[in-house]
């Protein structure tokens, strides 16, 4: 198996409470598989990013990518962040380049590949911008860009449309999926949006908080084409909403 | 249309300052050779130009203000590097500098003239101290208040120190840098006069004594407007090249 979690634990202590927000969490993920970790927020769905991208290290049980522990981040697997982490200090250019900087590329080769990617994320001729003079939208382009530049197995994505107006999500998110699968990469994408999910991944982990678990993995059977208004689609998002609403259902028990 | 209107402001503002010195003048019933009025302190200023005294007293200030600023700049700075990584090494070492933060560097004057003697070394030494201490802890705090999301994306891309530092760390923490740098610009510039006043036998505050062991307020008076005008031009100086720096590196200006 490409990527695999094993057992995997992980509890904080804040304010005297230990807080698990993985409990045995096991699941695993083949190559070019696109994934999306679907779940509330506490449901460990980020803490199981991080541990897979090495920003965090679980408390027990292994995570492992092409058979070897992770221990620390690697170039090899790229994260975007919701709120871009671009630099802004460097223009459109300069931030993509960064990743090849690392990798001692020649300079006009470090241009020719920003070049490729700033116009494979549809932002051709915005080199010489700053961050700050583009749009929410666009500048996700420039960090998806910026990690692909860097030409990674993985692209870990911590709900990196979270923070964008609805109609941009959505663009967006017929990009990734054709940019997933035209670059072929595997892709962790962690979201809180059911639609999103369903319309991004082949495989969707249902999380649940408190413990943070795994409640179950949905292969998505619908094609590479999908339309947010086909029956299929809907029904594979009222599936989901009821794995969902069967929590929300104890609750309102629990409430009255 | 915006600096025409400051520039504007700044004419009325003086002008206002001038006058209500010209009204003391007539009102007041010191001898007009201990408070001249605006007029003979021009007379005075004009002197002092043809004789040139003025010159060589600036020239003398604003070298001893260079080396002592830029010293100390640098080297707070790079000091501030490091601590602002280093934060279990920078609990040690904050609450000394905490200790010696709150004293005024005049104090340290007499001490330093015991060390060094009258020339240009005490001024520049004080001139170091008043700079020191606001850069090194903006400094440190700068780097300390970085967006961890910075470092996360470096880490990430394989970015490893010394190009770690100069790369993203320095750059991110470089706007609240520049507010350290460009406080201490004015407090400097403040202990300079005083510095010169005690340890010097050059420089403005040098003649700011001088002129009060001649009896001369006319000249004392016009060293302290030339005082005043070379602060402000300094402090315009560095914010045009915080402004250029930072638009280099794409930041809000």
């Amino acid at each position: 198996m490409y990527i695999e979690v094993k057992d995997a634990c992980k509890s904080f202590v804040q304010d005297g409470k230990t807080f698990t927000a993985l409990d045995h969490v096991s699941l695993d993920i083949e190559k070019g598989e696109f994934i999306c970790l679907l779940g509330p927020s506490g449901c460990g769905k980020s803490t199981l990013l991080n541990a897979l991208a090495g920003f965090e290290r679980v408390s027990s049980g292994s995570v492992k990518i092409d058979g070897s522990e992770v221990t620390e981040p690697s170039v090899r697997n790229i994260t975007i962040f919701q709120n871009y982490g671009l630099l802004p200090w460097r223009t459109v250019q300069k931030n993509i380049e960064l990743g090849l900087e690392a990798r001692k590329l020649p300079k006009t080769e470090r241009s020719a590949a920003a070049k490729k990617y700033l116009s494979l994320v549809g932002l051709d001729g915005f080199e010489g911008r700053y961050p700050r003079q583009l749009s929410g939208g666009q500048q996700q382009r420039v960090s998806i860009a910026r990690g692909l530049a860097a030409d990674p197995d993985i692209l870990f994505m911590d709900e990196p449309f979270g923070a964008l107006d609805a109609i941009t999500r959505m663009k967006l998110q017929d990009d990734i999926r054709r940019i997933s699968r035209s670059e072929k990469k595997t892709v962790i994408f962690v979201t809180h949006d059911i639609e999103e999910a369903v319309f991004l991944a082949d495989r969707i982990v249902v999380m649940m908080a408190d413990p943070g678990r795994i409640k179950s993995v949905v292969k998505v059977p619908l094609g590479s084409h999908r339309d947010r208004t086909n029956e299929d689609f809907l029904y594979v998002r009222d599936k989901i909403f009821e794995l969902f609403n069967m929590k929300s259902d104890s609750y309102i028990e629990y409430n009255i | 249309m915006k600096k025409l209107i400051s520039v504007k402001n700044a004419v009325i503002s003086v002008a206002a300052l001038i006058l209500i010195w010209q009204a003391a003048f007539a009102v007041s019933s010191f001898d007009s050779a201990l408070f001249p009025s605006p007029l003979m302190a021009l007379k005075a200023l004009g002197e002092m130009a043809s004789s040139g005294v003025l010159l060589s007293s600036i020239g003398a200030s604003l070298y001893r203000f260079a080396v002592g600023y830029s010293i100390s700049v640098i080297s707070a700075v790079l000091l501030g590097m490091i601590l602002g990584r280093l934060p279990m090494l920078f609990q040690y070492i904050d609450p000394a500098v905490q200790l010696l933060r709150p004293i005024s560097p005049t104090a340290w004057m007499p001490f330093i003239v015991l060390l060094f003697g009258i020339g240009d070394l005490p001024a520049i030494v004080i001139i170091f101290i008043a700079a020191f201490f606001p850069v090194l802890l903006s400094t440190v705090a700068a780097v300390r208040n970085i967006d961890p999301i910075y470092l996360k994306v470096a880490r990430n891309f394989g970015i490893k120190q010394p190009q770690l530092t100069w790369k993203v760390i320095f750059p991110a923490a470089f706007p609240q840098i520049a507010n350290g740098i460009h406080l201490a610009l004015g407090t400097s510039w403040i202990f300079l006069v005083a510095g010169e006043m005690v340890g010097a036998q050059s420089g403005l505050g040098y003649q700011i004594i001088d002129a009060r062991n001649n009896i001369r307020a006319d000249m004392l008076l016009a060293t302290i407007l030339v005082i005043g005008v070379i602060g402000i031009l300094l402090d315009g100086l560095l914010k045009l090249a915080e402004k250029r720096i930072l638009r280099a590196w794409g930041g809000a200006v």
